[in-house]
């Protein structure tokens, strides 16, 4: 019993990643109608950005460990400069192709991702080699029946509930979260209404690279090693994610993301050989059941 | 008036003299190109730097030398360097482009055992010698009598892994492993079969599939619960710093053991000192080798690249490098037949990480070092292990 609440924890810690991240696909698509494929790297800009600036601050370290005030203003920093660069990526490489058909919009997220990969590679301070993320949260471990949690796990846990809670308040509460819904119902109409799309857009970028940024972070923090490929493949999973959630839909994202990891790791935990292939039979068979997501509703869309 | 024609008639036969000896050295022949593939770009890019550092101090040597001599004729050498990014698809492409565009006369690399496995039918059919730099799968050299290796073979690595646990007197071991790739599997295998002919118990066998899992909580909480008296853990570079984290976090105290992936200082630097002290990995090669021609392969190397160290991709693909070189230099016909054969007749020949000869199955006979990481998570030379 208590082997299974361990591994629901460990479920916990890697889906609220895919939850964060899963968010930004589901927004961008709900809003702008393509498929992101860049998203994950927004998480390794995040998760690298933090370590350089981690780096920076490193005279206020007490023993490799730093003051709540001083990782708060990293995480805030670093979440705000990759909105920023989430905004400018839409605003040079898929602005200027909104109008056309979506295939090249997909092909374009594909090559922004494969330049956001490679260019941090080529540069020298950067480079290809995997590096020892910091110690942003203290890592005290301790045992709740035979539970093994430490702080890092509950601190992320708990940090991303509550961004997806602010997150899906201010879409159903505030005036921006109406017009980004009215965007997503139907761009046109919304124009017409005298919404701004390309702020709307903007924000939706912002708000889905910052949120890319929070779960590089927490990744990185309890598996502490960062590369330029690290966003590739959680990007792929997270994807996967919005998908079973019903891809549109930001609870969805939420529910997804948490699904994966869990899935993920009890079907590791029977068969060790098999647990990727297991795992995602299971994702399949949701589909097979719900086309659509769980969340999704069912349209009738070509990509 | 008669000195100035004495000394200028000694000039002119001076001149004559030179000439004559500058026409004999300048018989050359023509330019020999060898292909060099490695990952330069992808997912294991830090191989790939080493590997082309590794290859450049030998053509930077070449280049100083003029070329390879065989038979008084000097035959200059050029170096063509190819991206494979670790994928098997891409290497075929880069084969193909280096035996039929670029015409080389053998191909260095790559160094990944996938790679070369997927390529080796496109030199083999085509009659050119190639060499592996780190592609230590047993299947390698099988794929036909034009693959060669400038390493030892997995099973080697899981018998001295074996060997080396059960002298230290570990009575059970578990296992950690990536069922996705060859490299690991194959060590995985030969280690449990050593050490199960030795009398020693496998009380946990663990997978993980592919190379971009980074939890293996759920696998090491299954191993610490078994209670081996050692771990082994022949995994790839960019996921044994975690492994050994999180397994040090699930409790296991106990020493982890590595295959000669996790000689890189990254492995150590990530995995943090207090986690990785106490573990040893076999290694193809150690810097710390007290043997000279060693030492003068890592102060050139250390002064070529602002002083970094290099690691077993280096020397390995510098070895692989010498070895086609010395091949040239004795190849009855310089062509690629003439190259094959002369390879596989190497015998004796002096490389940093010791003497190798090419023995059956064109795979070399060479030593095997072990390394143990110390409380500051540096490595350092333990022994050296003999077939």
């Amino acid at each position: 019993m208590s082997t299974l609440m361990q591994f629901l924890v460990y479920g916990l810690q890697l889906g609220s990643v895919y939850a964060l991240l899963a968010i930004g696909y589901t927004m961008v698509y709900g809003i702008v109608g393509m498929i992101n494929f860049a998203h994950g790297d927004f998480l390794m800009i995040g998760a690298l950005s933090t370590f350089f600036l981690s780096q920076a601050f490193s005279s206020f370290a007490v023993n490799g460990t730093y003051s709540g005030l001083i990782v708060a203003l990293i995480i805030f920093v670093a979440m705000v400069g990759t909105g920023l660069i989430g905004v400018s990526v839409e605003a040079i490489a898929y602005k200027p192709l909104r109008n056309r058909p979506k295939m090249s919009a997909l092909i374009t997220a594909v090559g922004v991702s494969m330049f956001l990969e490679n260019f941090p590679r080529a540069l020298p301070f950067i480079g290809p080699s995997p590096r020892s993320f910091p110690m942003l949260f203290p890592a005290k471990r301790f045992q709740i029946q035979g539970v093994m949690i430490s702080t890092t796990q509950i601190i992320m846990i708990v940090l991303s509930l509550v961004f997806m809670f602010i997150l899906y308040n201010v879409v159903n509460r505030t005036k921006i979260g109406r017009q980004m819904r009215a965007c997503s119902m139907d761009k046109d109409a919304a124009q017409l209404m005298g919404i701004n799309i390309n702020r709307v857009i903007s924000i939706t970028f912002f708000v889905g690279a910052a949120l890319a940024a929070a779960s590089g972070i927490f990744y990185a923090s309890i598996y502490p090693q960062v590369d330029v490929y690290m966003g590739g493949w959680l990007g792929t999973k997270s994807f996967i994610a919005a998908v079973i959630g019903g891809i549109g839909d930001i609870r969805g994202a939420m529910l997804g993301g948490f699904i994966m990891g869990i899935t993920e790791i009890l079907a590791t935990s029977v068969n060790s050989n098999l647990g990727y292939a297991i795992g995602f039979v299971i994702l399949i068979l949701i589909l097979l059941f719900k086309p659509a997501g769980i969340m999704g509703k069912l349209t009738i869309d070509k990509v | 008036m008669k000195k100035i024609y004495v000394v200028l008639s000694v000039l002119v036969l001076l001149t004559m003299l030179v000439s004559v000896a500058a026409v004999s050295a300048a018989e050359t022949g023509e330019t020999l190109k060898i292909g060099v593939v490695s990952p330069i770009s992808g997912s294991a890019a830090l191989a790939g730097k080493y590997i082309v550092n590794g290859v450049k101090l030998l053509e930077n040597e070449l280049n100083a030398a003029g070329g390879v001599m065989n038979n008084g004729v000097l035959y200059p050498i050029e170096f063509v360097y190819e991206d494979n990014e670790a994928k098997e698809d891409i290497t075929t492409n880069v084969y193909q482009k280096l035996i039929y565009q670029d015409e080389v006369i053998g191909i260095v690399g790559p160094d990944m055992s996938k790679c070369i496995l997927a390529a080796g039918t496109i030199a083999q059919s085509a009659g050119c010698p190639a060499i592996g730099t780190f592609t230590t799968n047993v299947a390698v050299t099988q794929v036909g009598d034009y693959l060669f290796r400038a390493c030892f073979i997995d099973p080697f690595q899981g018998q001295v892994a074996a060997t080396y646990a059960w002298g230290e007197g570990y009575k059970t071991a578990a296992v950690l492993y990536n069922n996705a790739d060859a490299y690991s599997k194959g060590l995985y295998e030969a280690f449990v079969q050593s050490y199960e002919a030795l009398g020693g118990k496998i009380v946990e066998t663990q997978a993980y599939s592919g190379a971009d899992v980074k939890d293996y909580n759920v696998q090491l909480t299954k191993i610490a619960a078994a209670k081996p008296e050692c771990v082994f853990m022949p995994n790839l570079l960019n996921e044994v710093p975690l492994q050994v984290q999180q397994a040090r976090a699930n409790g296991i105290t106990v020493p982890l053991i590595g295959g000669d992936s996790w000689d890189t200082p990254e492995v150590a630097q990530v995995a943090g000192a207090e986690n990785i002290k106490g573990s040893v990995y076999i290694s193809a090669f150690s810097p710390d080798n007290p043997d000279p021609i060693a030492q003068k392969f890592v102060n050139d190397f250390k002064t070529a690249y602002n002083g970094d160290v290099p690691n077993s991709n280096a020397v390995l693909a510098y070895e692989a490098g010498a070895m086609l070189v010395e091949a040239i230099k004795n190849a009855k016909t310089v062509d690629r037949a003439g190259v094959r054969d002369a390879l596989a007749q190497i015998e004796g020949l002096a490389l940093p990480s010791g003497v190798v000869t090419v023995g059956e199955d064109r795979n070399p006979i060479k030593g095997a070092a072990i390394l143990q990481y110390n409380d500051q998570g540096v490595a350092t030379f333990l022994k050296n292990v003999n077939p």
